[in-house]
Formats: C-alpha cells, sequence, structure tokens
C-alpha cells in the first residue's frame, strides 16, 4: 500500500515538472512533425487596434483610423541553433492575414519536431509564382477570390497586391480624396516585373526567436510563436509619413517608402511550448 | 473485272454507305471538318503560349466561343468580349477611336484586334499582362468595360443551367474554377489564327498567287521604312516605342504606367499591320481615321517627342519615313496584301448561341 502511494507520488511530480517546463521536455526527433503556430496580433503602437473605431496619431501629427488591413505571409522557413533549417513546401506556404477576419490572424503550420530559433518568410508573393500559370494559382492567390473582400490581384498589371492598408484621416482634404470621405488608400505590390525590372516590393522579415521564447515543436503538442504588428510602423518606420501628403499609394515608386515600413511592423513578444491541440486559436 | 478490283469496288461502296450514314447524323454527333484545333502556319515560327498545358479542343473552343460571346462576363449582363471585339473588324471596334463599355463608359485606349496572340509575349498597349490566361481579368474587372469581378462571373456561370455541363465536356469537370475559365477563352483567343492573307499565300509559294508590281515595289519598300519595328511574319516586334505622336489630352503614358521608368514614357506596343483594312481608326487612342493618315503622320507630322524612337531619327534634325507619292501608292498596295479576308468572315468564330 505504502509502495503504491509512493509511486503515485513519483508520477504526480514527473507530471507537474514535465507540466511546468517551458524548456527541455524530450529531444527533438525530425522524424516526427508537430504544430507551429504563428499568431498575428494587430496593434497601433502602445494600443490594440480596432479596427474602424479606433483612433491613432502618426508621426506626423495626423489622427487616423485603420478600416481595413491585410496582407500576404508566404515562404516561410524555420532555423535551429544548429544551423539547419525547414523549408515549408511552397504550394502550402501562402497565407493572407486580415485584421477583420480572426481565423487569418492564426497561421497553423506541421513542421518536424526542432526548437526554432529563427523564423523567416515574406511579406508578399515572391516573384516566382506571381508569374506561374494559372493552375498555380489557387487558395488565397487565387485572382477570382475574394481575397477576404477585397480584391488582392492588379488584374491590368499582372500581379498580387502584397499588402492593402485603408483608412480615414481629417488631414485628408478635398485634394488628396476628391470623394469627400477623408481616405487614405495604400494597395502596394510590385514583384519585380516580368520582362523588364520595376519596382520590387518584397520583403523578407527575419524574426529572431532566442530571444522572447524559442519554438520547441514537438508531435502532438503546438508551439505557438505569439507577434505583435504594429501598423503604426506603416506611417512612423524608416520614414516619416504624412496622409496629408501621401493619402493613395498604390503602383508608383513611393510605394516604396511604404513597403520599407511596414517591413519593421513584426515583432516577436512570446512563444508557448508544448500547448495541446484543441483550442487552437489562443 | 479481275478478282481483285471487284473488292476494291466493294471497299469503295461500303465507304461511300459509311459516309453517307455518318454524314446522316446530327452534326453535334461529328467532328465538323473544320475543326483541326491549333495549326501553326507553315510560315510562322513556334508559338509562344505553351499549348501542351492547355491543348484546344474542340469542346474547349466551343465553351470559349461561348463565353466570348457571353455578357453575362459584365456586371449587368450587357457587354461581352465580342461587344467591343467584333469578328468582322478583326476582331477590334470598328469606328471607335476608344470604345464604350458598360453603362456607355468610354475606356482611354483602342480595342486592339484578337489575332495571332499565340505568338505574343504580352499583352494590351502597355503590355501590362505576359499570360494570355491573364488577360480576361482586365476587361472583366475594368470600372469602364465589364465592371464585373471574377469571383461574380464563376458565381453566375455554376448557377447556370448549361455552363456546369459545358465545362465538364470541356475539361472532364463540372466544377467551374478559375483556371478552367480562362483556358477556355485562351483556346478560343488562340484559334484566332490570321494567316490566310495574299501576303502569306505568296510566302508560302501556293500555286497561282503572286505580287503585283506595285505590291512588289511596296513590298520592298516596307522592308526599307517599316520593317524595323513590323517584323514578319506577325509584322510587330512587340517591342514598346514612341512614335512622335505626342501626349493626348488624358495624357496616357503608355508602358511607362507599368514599368515607372522615365524612359518608357509614351511608348506604346507595335501593333501588326495585318488587316488593317478592317481595323480603323489607328494608334493606341484612335486618333489617325485612315491609313493614309497614318502614312501622312510618319512622312511630315513625326513630332519630337521625349522617347522618340532612334528609327524615325535621322541626320539633319529630320524626323520620319521619307516616301514620295508613288512609293505611298506601292507601300499601300503592299499593306492591302495583308489583309485576309478569310480570317474575317470564317464561320467558326461565330456565335453559335
Amino acid at each position: 500500500m505504502k509502495a503504491i502511494s509512493h509511486l503515485i507520488l513519483f508520477c504526480t511530480t514527473i507530471l507537474l515538472c514535465t507540466s511546468c517546463s517551458k524548456e527541455g521536455g524530450p529531444a527533438p526527433d525530425q522524424s516526427r512533425t508537430g504544430n507551429l503556430q504563428l499568431k498575428f496580433d494587430h496593434i497601433v503602437g502602445g494600443k490594440k487596434l480596432q479596427l474602424g473605431t479606433g483612433e491613432y496619431t502618426n508621426g506626423d501629427g495626423e489622427l487616423f483610423t485603420i478600416d481595413m488591413l491585410k496582407y500576404y505571409i508566404s515562404n516561410i522557413v524555420l532555423h535551429d541553433a544548429a544551423g539547419g533549417e525547414y523549408v515549408v513546401p511552397q504550394d502550402e506556404s501562402y497565407y493572407l492575414v486580415d485584421a477583420s477576419a480572426v481565423e487569418s490572424q492564426f497561421v497553423n503550420i506541421e513542421v518536424p519536431e526542432g526548437d526554432y530559433t529563427q523564423l523567416t518568410f515574406i511579406i508578399g508573393v515572391d516573384s516566382l509564382r506571381s508569374t506561374m500559370p494559372i493552375d498555380h494559382r489557387t487558395g488565397v492567390l487565387d485572382p477570382a477570390g475574394d481575397h477576404l473582400s477585397g480584391g488582392m490581384y492588379w488584374s491590368w498589371n499582372s500581379g498580387y497586391i502584397f499588402f492593402k492598408m485603408e483608412g480615414r484621416s481629417p488631414a485628408i482634404d478635398l485634394t488628396g480624396d476628391p470623394t469627400g470621405q477623408h481616405r487614405y488608400r495604400y494597395h502596394i505590390g510590385g514583384f519585380g516585373g516580368y520582362d523588364t525590372p520595376t519596382v520590387n516590393n518584397i520583403k523578407t522579415i527575419e524574426i529572431d526567436l532566442s530571444r522572447a521564447g524559442t519554438a520547441n515543436v514537438r508531435s502532438g503538442l503546438s508551439s505557438n510563436i505569439h507577434l505583435f504588428v504594429d501598423a503604426s510602423k506603416v506611417f512612423n518606420g524608416a520614414t516619416t509619413v504624412s496622409l496629408a501628403a501621401h493619402p493613395t499609394v498604390m503602383f508608383g515608386d513611393y510605394s516604396q517608402v511604404i513597403a520599407n515600413n511596414y517591413q519593421t511592423m513584426f515583432a516577436h513578444d512570446h512563444t508557448h511550448n508544448f500547448e495541446t491541440i484543441s483550442g487552437i486559436h489562443e | 473485272m479481275n478478282r481483285q478490283q471487284t473488292g476494291v469496288r466493294q471497299v469503295v461502296v461500303l465507304c461511300l454507305v459509311l459516309a453517307c450514314a455518318m454524314a446522316c447524323n446530327k452534326a453535334a454527333d461529328v467532328a465538323p471538318a473544320w475543326f483541326g484545333g491549333f495549326r501553326k502556319p507553315a510560315n510562322f515560327p513556334d508559338p509562344v503560349y505553351d499549348l501542351s498545358a492547355n491543348p484546344v479542343t474542340k469542346e474547349g473552343f466551343e465553351l470559349g466561343r461561348r463565353l466570348f460571346h457571353d455578357p453575362l462576363l459584365s456586371r449587368n449582363n450587357t457587354i461581352s468580349c465580342a461587344s467591343c471585339h467584333i469578328q468582322s473588324s478583326a476582331f477590334t471596334h470598328h469606328g471607335h477611336d476608344v470604345s464604350h463599355g458598360i453603362d456607355d463608359r468610354l475606356g482611354v485606349r483602342n480595342a486592339q484586334p484578337i489575332m495571332n496572340l499565340a505568338w505574343s509575349r504580352t499583352f494590351f498597349w502597355d503590355g501590362g499582362v505576359f499570360h494570355l490566361d491573364m488577360l480576361p481579368v482586365a476587361p472583366i474587372e475594368n470600372p469602364v468595360e465589364m465592371d464585373e469581378t471574377l469571383a461574380n462571373v464563376l458565381t453566375k456561370l455554376r448557377q447556370h443551367k448549361q455552363y456546369p455541363q459545358l465545362f465538364e465536356k470541356a475539361f472532364g469537370n463540372s466544377e467551374i474554377t478559375t483556371a478552367n475559365f480562362l483556358k477556355a477563352l485562351s483556346q478560343f483567343m488562340l484559334m484566332a489564327v490570321s494567316s490566310n492573307s495574299k501576303y502569306d499565300k505568296v510566302m508560302r509559294g501556293e500555286a497561282g498567287v503572286a505580287f503585283t508590281g506595285d505590291e512588289q515595289a511596296g513590298y520592298v519598300l516596307y522592308q526599307q521604312h517599316c520593317a524595323g519595328c513590323h517584323v514578319e511574319p506577325l509584322f510587330t516586334d512587340q517591342s514598346f516605342r514612341d512614335n512622335g505622336l505626342g501626349p493626348n489630352p488624358v495624357d496616357d503614358r503608355g508602358r511607362y504606367e507599368i514599368t515607372l521608368d522615365n524612359a518608357d514614357r509614351y511608348r506604346f506596343k507595335v501593333p501588326s499591320l495585318r488587316n488593317l483594312r478592317y481595323t480603323a481608326p489607328y494608334m493606341h487612342d484612335g486618333r489617325l481615321l485612315t491609313l493614309d493618315a497614318v502614312i501622312e503622320h510618319y512622312r511630315h507630322e513625326v513630332r519630337e517627342t521625349l522617347n522618340l524612337d532612334p528609327l524615325l531619327r535621322h541626320d539633319g534634325g529630320l524626323r520620319g519615313i521619307t516616301l514620295s507619292e508613288t512609293d505611298k501608292g506601292q507601300l499601300l498596295a503592299f499593306l492591302e496584301t495583308l489583309n485576309d479576308a478569310e480570317f474575317v468572315t470564317n464561320p467558326i468564330f461565330r456565335n453559335e448561341n
């Protein structure tokens, strides 16, 4: 009897230790796979993004709202400390994140077990995929997709819109928006041109996970990488962008300024490891 | 009559009976003699379009033909592709400098012919589209043309009584996908091959066809003055050039809109010289109404524009092309040989529905 209670105590201790541990756990076995989740959490400076209703101020002192925010994430690669890398298969590596659609903000991918210290991805769609035959443009890349209500494809200048942000600002007058709605419209694309080089706004994002939490991917469990996406960086990045001066930015040279700015909007906040797969959203 | 001859006669009779029996079948049951799929003319290079990725079949072509003529592709079901691309005008919009699309909204460019597109590397006056399969998305979604979304066109087709069946016949799948919708339209456009002008027959050495003296002289003049851009046998090198027209009132900057390169300002795709009899007016904005006016432009009216093509610049500040009145007549005679009456009257392109 005493032996059994000792055994129970021992087992409980082991279980408690295991569940407390954020590090450690069994060593990764690359022949097995586990779930990796990327969570895109939208903020504006120090505030949570409230789509359509929240009011914010940019670096130029202009008040603005964000009524629409969406962008492509693609070509996801994971790196471990030993220099190994896992490239998510190309056909499964395109996601459209939309601030108005909660499901789109959680990207779940099945990857080999590993302790990943770096995450890289592209904001936008690589030039190779942008020029592939129509059969290879399915899912979020289908030019007929409603792209979560709002086209992400330019038909007159074949290519995807990588990043779309729209909203309002009292700083925008009738010259800036002749419709009188005080709207700004940023539609950023440009994969570099098919046969003539032109604007290339394909941006690779590298995120160091080692500081705020290595992603420990294990079979049957989920490792959740929580990213903060700060939309204020669109105006307050390398260049301070004035909404009054640039209410509409689409296919033009200034799109490169916006793309350079939004390249800096991703930051790793923390990672939850060894999460159960159920209730995978939060 | 020996035994062998009797045998031959029996076979001939049998064949005739069979032929009659087949001819008695409903037309739909037998592939019409006209349908040979896509065929490269003997005097043409290999096509640019990868036909192995979308082989042209009778069913696919017929589906594409029906879609091409169906106003369902526009927002309010009023405008079809054929509204502005009329076969008798070599699939252009005869008499319109720019076309009127949905709600009679006007565009800013002259409708281009749907002709020999299997050999095109880029599409539209600015070359913004680089694959034939992606071409139809532009007019469907352009607010002044069809003002519809591709997604909604597919929804309408899926709800249609006949289209799912027609897609099944063409692609072995009744599910209407973006790819199959666009490929059906491509099959129709790929078949629009214009290669039976007098010029083509002369080049292929067809019996009893020869240039007249004026046509031959015009051909030599064409080679001297025009072939730098309008390269045989498609009569375009598909480059983008500024031919000294000067900006128009809407300041359409052409190729620049796609490349954002200042060297491309006011450059437009070199159009083919085929079927000019049917495709007036001319130039990207239809500003020249007659061929005579086109030749006069090159003789006397080429302007000193920002990116004027070097081929139109000559020593001593001269611009354009030097042609005498006789030359002009001969050149026009040669251009006449590039008209393909079979292409603009071929019944296979007609709407059957």
